[in-house]
């Protein structure tokens, strides 16, 4: 049990995980009833999974010198998924998309009518 | 070793890549279109990174990090302008 199959033993796990997490976000998308609920799968399996892959990448490529830039990489995607998944949301939620039924409490709605008043105004 | 676990991950990033395109065609409306796409430039990026891991080299991290960068761009403009209403 050299240090190199140790490596490539938890560099082939992170790497089967990523990918199950990518596997997980399209199951959620096919499954799930309405699109602010896709929204879940959508984005929290890619950070993740990118996370995992990132780490199998870090320790196959065998040179510490690069570890900054993954993490760059990864803090890139880091920023920038949720705010993509909130634009989508308020837009969704704006337009046709928004199922009563499917909500248990409803934070949204006095915030949406009371900016809604004050635009008439 | 490696290759049987390079093996199940292309498994799975080829079932996730049908499912996230069925959700693509099938999606009732743009929204869910732009998530199918967002979850399939992840299934890119993540056939990219296990690349770089089965070939012991790190030449296109930049190039997975702009597949992220695009697919946000793409993703919030298309958000931005489907929920406004004005012409």
């Amino acid at each position: 049990m050299t240090l190199e199959l140790i490596l490539d033993i938890v560099a082939a796990v992170c790497m089967v995980v990523g990918c199950l997490m990518s596997l997980a976000a399209a199951v959620g998308l096919v499954r799930f009833p309405d699109l602010l609920s896709r929204m879940h799968a959508g984005t929290k399996p890619q950070v993740f999974g990118l996370l995992l892959l990132l780490t199998a990448v870090a320790i196959e490529g065998r040179d510490p010198k690069m570890i900054p830039l993954l993490i760059l990489a990864w803090i890139f995607m880091l920023l920038t998924v949720p705010v993509s998944a909130h634009m989508v949301g308020r837009s969704a939620y704006r337009s046709k998309h928004l199922h009563e039924e499917n909500l248990t409490q409803d934070d949204l709605k006095n915030v949406v009518d009371y900016a809604s008043t004050r635009r008439e105004d | 070793m490696f290759e049987i676990a390079v093996w199940i991950c292309g498994v799975f990033l080829v079932l996730a890549a049908a499912g996230a395109i069925y959700r693509l065609a099938k999606g009732p409306s743009l929204l869910d279109r732009v998530i199918a796409s967002d979850v399939l430039l992840a299934i890119v990026g993540a056939s990219l990174a296990i690349e770089m891991v089965y070939n012991h080299h790190m030449n296109n991290i930049f190039l997975l990090v702009i597949v992220s960068l695009i697919g946000f761009l793409g993703s919030v403009t298309v958000a931005r302008n489907v929920g406004t209403g004005k012409p």
